[in-house]
């Protein structure tokens, strides 16, 4: 069993929660959170051991492994703290909020040689899987260019202000949204080492832009464009689309839909020439508790199963995870 | 609980494996005339239950129904709630606390909270309570003899072994509205389990249901075992996997299960409809 406690029991916080206290692996030992609310509900009727501060937490109930889900301003100080006590820590993404607090965690984590991982969960999505496996293939030619592209409806309209309409608190579309797109381009594709020029559009918050567009050069020097608009009630909910152009062929992708277009025949196992469908259906493996979507479990599990050494803790890392808050800051730059 | 329940995915956008198609679905029913049309169809194949999740737009429709008692005299609805975007959306936004805010009727919420009076325990429940008084609004006068938590807030509270509230609205729902509570979840074994635990005999659970093991969590044999050897009134879902396997060979697998009550299916057209109607009846014969 490894003992897990939990940092910040908000929304993903609680979904966190929800999949580790049903995980066989796993006995969540302390929940730490501000809100009475959540702390009587939880410790009532989940039975958790709830806790205001988290260094007593820490403390008393002596965890393996711990969940850090609080508004990004505090992870670099708690995570810090949490590495020096040698714990192995599941940070939500984005991970920091300066590319320097991400670089001395990154050494920290190295020294204490403990397991770290951040919250990008689209990297445990199956079709985006797929176009990874496709373009490390080297199938699809020489890759010319790559449009990154998330949109959905969290700020519709003009309304009450809370820590995500605060940029110092790790708010806006660019930090909040932008940032899991910008995470799977720099893992699927190459990181983004240059961005040409950046517009953040504030379309209904005052305060945190509500669309971001960019255009990106990535380390292999290919060059791509970015656009992601969290103000659009014409999707559901969250879409992300990854569409990557080669000299041999394309990929448009979604988190449900891969579709591939090869120029040759026999260009990559078994895909044939021409468009190429296949569904998150066939691409996902189940998981052994369902919650909100294939992925969050499996991130989960992945971490449990990386803290007892079965898997290599090579995922969605903190260096990983410092290539993001990186572009982040150079799109924020370029745009002013 | 009658064979074929009629869903309303197609109805809201909701695609598990494409965001085009959610978009065309999105077009189609933009009017809630196009709704009632293909509800007027799905009934013209014998399909009297329609089993909707709390949307807004379901308001609409459940004011048509009401005010043609004569056409859809035995129509039945299976609210599903809640609509867990809005509280979703609303939680991103405002919070845990200024969701409950704002969805809690008569701001019982904001005078607890004043001056840190402490929450007791019994307040979830009576929020929980008000939270089903108010989903259930717009069905007031429709025949709604199943109430069903969504899978998302089922699967939620059952992972944070928070089963006291689950059973809570079992008992709820049959105190207030005379209904029956039903389940959706995506684990389905485990469920059972605890509703089991917490004295609820022969439960309605609604879950995944297909031959590929898609969102079958804990896997198909599992599954399988659950429905053979355990007591429930199953219903089951996403029967075609999500578009993976050729609908007349997915509802052969679901047909020959044991325990499966009924079989909940949406769609837009009424040829889809009337296929996987006469599929389900082939079937049923055959197996009798």
């Amino acid at each position: 069993m490894i003992k897990v406690a939990l940092i910040g029991a908000g929304k993903m916080g609680i979904s966190h929660l929800s999949i580790l206290g049903a995980h066989p692996d796993v006995e969540m030992v302390g929940v730490c959170d501000t809100s009475k609310i959540v702390n009587d509900f939880l410790s009532r009727y989940g039975k958790f051991n709830c806790f205001t501060e988290y260094k007593k937490m820490i403390n008393e109930t002596k965890p393996d492994a711990v969940i850090v889900a609080v508004p990004t301003k505090f992870h670099y100080a708690i995570i810090k703290d949490l590495l020096n006590n040698g714990l192995h820590v599941f940070a939500e993404k984005p991970f920091c909020l300066t590319p320097a607090q991400g670089e001395e965690l990154i050494l920290l984590a190295a020294n204490k040689k403990v397991i770290n991982q951040v919250g990008y969960h689209n990297k445990f999505v199956g079709t985006f899987g797929e176009v990874k496996r496709v373009v490390k293939s080297g199938s699809l030619g020489d890759i010319h260019h790559f449009m990154a592209e998330s949109y959905g409806p969290v700020v519709i309209k003009a309304k009450q202000e809370t820590w995500r309409s605060d940029p110092s608190e790790g708010g806006g579309c660019l930090l909040d949204y932008a940032s899991h797109v910008i995470d799977l381009v720099n893992d699927i594709l190459a990181p983004v080492t240059e961005v040409k020029g950046s517009i953040l559009d504030y379309i209904y918050s005052k305060n945190v832009e509500d669309a971001v567009y960019s255009l990106l050069t990535l380390s292999n020097k290919v060059s791509g464009v970015l656009s992601v608009n969290w103000s659009d009630e014409t999707y559901r909910k969250m879409s992300t689309t990854i569409t990557v152009i080669g000299t041999k062929g394309k990929i448009i992708s979604d988190a449900n839909e891969l579709k591939v277009y090869f120029k040759e025949e026999n260009a990559f196992e078994n895909y044939a020439r021409g468009w190429n469908v296949k569904y998150v259906t066939d691409l996902t493996a189940g998981v052994d508790f369902y919650l909100r979507g294939e992925e969050y479990s499996a991130q989960l599990d992945y971490f449990v199963r990386s803290v007892s050494g079965e898997v290599p803790n090579s995922i969605n890392t903190f260096q990983s995870a410092w290539y993001t808050d990186r572009a982040i800051e150079m799109i924020r730059k370029s745009a002013k | 609980m009658e064979r074929i329940l009629f869903g309303d995915n197609q109805f809201f956008a909701v695609n598990h494996i494409s965001d085009e198609k959610s978009r065309a679905q999105s077009i189609k029913f933009k009017d809630d005339s196009a709704i009632i049309k293909t509800l007027d169809e799905a009934r013209f194949f014998g399909i009297n239950t329609f089993m909707c999740t709390t949307h807004d737009r379901i308001a609409n429709i459940c004011e048509i129904i009401r005010n043609d008692q004569v056409k859809y005299a035995g129509f039945k609805i299976y609210p599903c709630m809640p609509y867990a975007h809005k509280y979703a959306n609303a939680i991103t936004e405002l919070g845990i606390s200024g969701t409950i805010k704002q969805y809690v009727p008569g701001n019982i919420f904001g005078s607890l909270f004043k001056g840190g009076i402490a929450f007791l325990s019994k307040d979830f429940i009576s929020i929980m309570e008000l939270l089903i008084d108010a989903e259930m609004k717009m069905f007031k006068g429709i025949n709604t003899p199943v109430i069903f938590l969504q899978n998302v807030i089922t699967d939620l509270f059952l992972g944070l072994g928070a089963d006291e509230i689950l059973i809570r609205f079992h008992q709820y729902v049959k105190e207030k509205y005379n209904a029956e509570a039903g389940f959706i979840t995506m684990n389905m074994p485990r469920l059972l389990d605890t509703l089991e635990k917490g004295g609820i005999d022969n439960p309605i659970i609604c879950s995944s249901i297909n031959k590929v093991g898609f969102r079958m969590s804990g896997g198909k044999k599992l599954y399988e075992k659950t429905l053979k050897t355990r007591k429930l009134r199953a219903i089951a879902m996403q029967v075609l996997g999500g578009g993976a396997i050729p609908p007349k060979e997915a509802i052969e697998y679901v047909c020959n299960l044991p325990n499966i009550e009924s079989i909940l299916f949406g769609a837009s057209s009424k040829a889809n409809i009337q296929n996987t109607t006469e599929d389900i009846h082939y079937f049923d014969v055959i197996n009798k």
